[in-house]
């Protein structure tokens, strides 16, 4: 078959219909390294603006930190570009082992596999360890990653209601014939900004006797006193039994993620896991890079106090001037807006502004509940949130909802 | 067949309705979005404990799953 003009409107139509229901993604392009400020050429062709950035996942401001920059220029020197192989060839240097060691001493587990990216850890790990004989029991919000993951796997697979632990144990009880049973969480929400119980998923692991898996992506590195993540804050380290996470954020922002957890799981992985067996090494730069990540945050928590810091300023800002919050003490604030055109609205009268914020609609979050997502950084200064918090003033006047209730801002704008 | 549709209808209700959703006999249940293909797995285990019966894969399709009443069909055609 030739790629005809019967095969172009095919497609033409695909993408007209992704326009017309509203979800058609644009790029913007950004003329700075990633920081609390950038440089945006929005739409394309337009002239190039300076904005405050509050939608990255640059949660401790190490996107161009100069350490970390610095740290990846010498490993550039010192262990060259690409490995030009996967990892089991001849794509492993001293730094990737190094690295896999240097994760397992900050997260408290047995032993740590590299991936790509956490997509590919998310993609490679249920399959390379559970049977037909296992199930696989989800919160219902879990990352579009670990669905995949899931969907690759051949084991039984059950949801449970966010959040809601009688409804996991009522699921435990109904699978306890199951050879293994995995509860399946995010550590962090990405959309919501909450935290899963793990103190409390871990009970009921013990109870039950199922194993415990976290995806810490939005945590590693900030969350709990010294930023181990979720299992830190809720007090459960080393009880995690498999723990995937993501260079790609907080940890330099690059890319690359990895398995941490029990070593004969991490074993399993170097063994059957797909995107490890096929795809490259994560290149010796970034190795570099999120090396120096670690040392940083093994030396001080200073990055992640002022992070806590700058999340409970902007959280407190927003609610004082009458916005909707999801409640929460992350650094990720859903600004609530619940209408997905008042959303789009309100990002694009940001970015008039001064201020990048992307709004949040359905099939990403659940219908009537469109919101502005805004990630906090160690980046900010309060100069910057002051700034940014003035802007969502001035356009929530506007749009006449500030202090004004749900059903209000429903009444006016619709679901 | 009346108490099977009701069983089902209140497991549907109990799993997967927020508020405001409006469950009959006859909502769509795959075909809306309401219930996703993975949650299937589980109503089919929900119905083969509590009637003591086996749904070959096959038969359980996202079309004899999508409302109560086409569920309460399919259990009935595996009720002995």
């Amino acid at each position: 078959m030739s790629y005809d003009e019967r095969v172009r409107d095919l497609y033409r139509q695909q993408l007209e219909e992704i326009r017309q229901a509203g979800l058609f993604k644009q790029e913007r392009f950004i003329h700075s390294p990633q920081a609390a400020e950038i440089e945006v050429e929005f739409p394309a062709g337009a002239a190039r603006k300076k904005v405050i950035n509050i939608c990255a996942n640059n949660y401790l401001g190490l996107s161009s930190h100069p350490e970390v920059v610095r740290a990846a220029h010498e490993g550039l020197e010192t262990r060259g570009y690409g490995m030009s192989s996967v990892r089991f060839i001849c794509g492993t240097q001293d730094i990737h082992r190094e690295l896999e060691q240097v994760v397992t001493d900050f997260l408290g587990t047995e032993d740590t596999i590299l991936f790509p990216s956490c997509m590919d850890a998310n993609a490679g790990v249920f399959e390379a360890i559970l049977t037909k004989d296992d199930v696989m029991i989800s919160d219902r919000l879990v990352h579009a990653s670990i669905i995949d993951g899931m969907r690759l796997c051949s084991a039984e697979h059950d949801t449970y209601k966010h959040g809601d632990m009688d409804h996991l144990e009522k699921k435990l009880q109904q699978w306890k014939d199951k050879r293994l049973r995995v509860i399946i969480n995010d550590g962090v929400y990405s959309m919501d900004g909450d935290a899963a119980k793990l103190d409390e998923i871990v009970r009921l692991a013990e109870a039950y006797d199922a194993l415990v898996f976290v995806d810490d992506s939005h945590a590693t590195g900030f969350i709990g006193p010294t930023g181990r993540g979720t299992a830190e804050k809720f007090g459960v380290m080393g009880k995690v039994d498999i723990i995937t996470t993501t260079f790609g954020k907080a940890l330099g922002g690059a890319s690359g993620g990895c398995v941490s957890g029990r070593k004969e799981i991490v074993e399993m992985c170097r063994q059957r896991a797909r995107p490890y067996l096929f795809s490259n090494a994560m290149a010796p730069v970034i190795v570099a890079g999120v090396l120096k990540a670690f040392e940083i945050l093994k030396r001080s928590t200073e990055l992640r106090d002022k992070l806590e810091e700058n999340a409970r300023y902007w959280r407190a800002g927003l609610t004082e001037a009458g916005f909707i919050l999801k409640p929460g003490d992350t650094p990720i604030v859903p600004v609530m807006l619940f209408n997905a055109k008042l959303a789009q609205d309100f990002s694009r009268d940001l970015y008039e502004e001064g201020i990048y914020a992307v709004g949040f609609f359905f099939p990403v979050v659940a219908k009537g509940q469109a919101r502005i997502r805004t990630q906090l950084s160690a980046a900010h200064e309060k100069h910057h949130l002051d700034r940014a918090l003035e802007a969502f003033i001035k356009v929530g006047k506007k749009y006449d909802i500030l202090g004004k209730s749900e059903e209000e801002i429903v009444a006016r704008y619709g679901l | 067949m009346d108490e099977i549709k009701d069983v089902i209808l209140a497991y549907v209700i109990d799993e997967y309705a927020s508020e405001g959703d409006e469950i009959h006999y006859d909502t769509p249940l795959i075909s809306s979005g309401l219930v996703d293909s993975f949650s299937m797995i589980s109503l089919k285990r929900f119905l083969e404990m509590k009637y003591q019966i086996s749904i070959p894969d096959e038969a359980a399709t996202p079309e004899t799953f999508d409302s109560v009443e086409k569920i309460a069909a399919l259990v009935q055609r595996f009720v002995k």
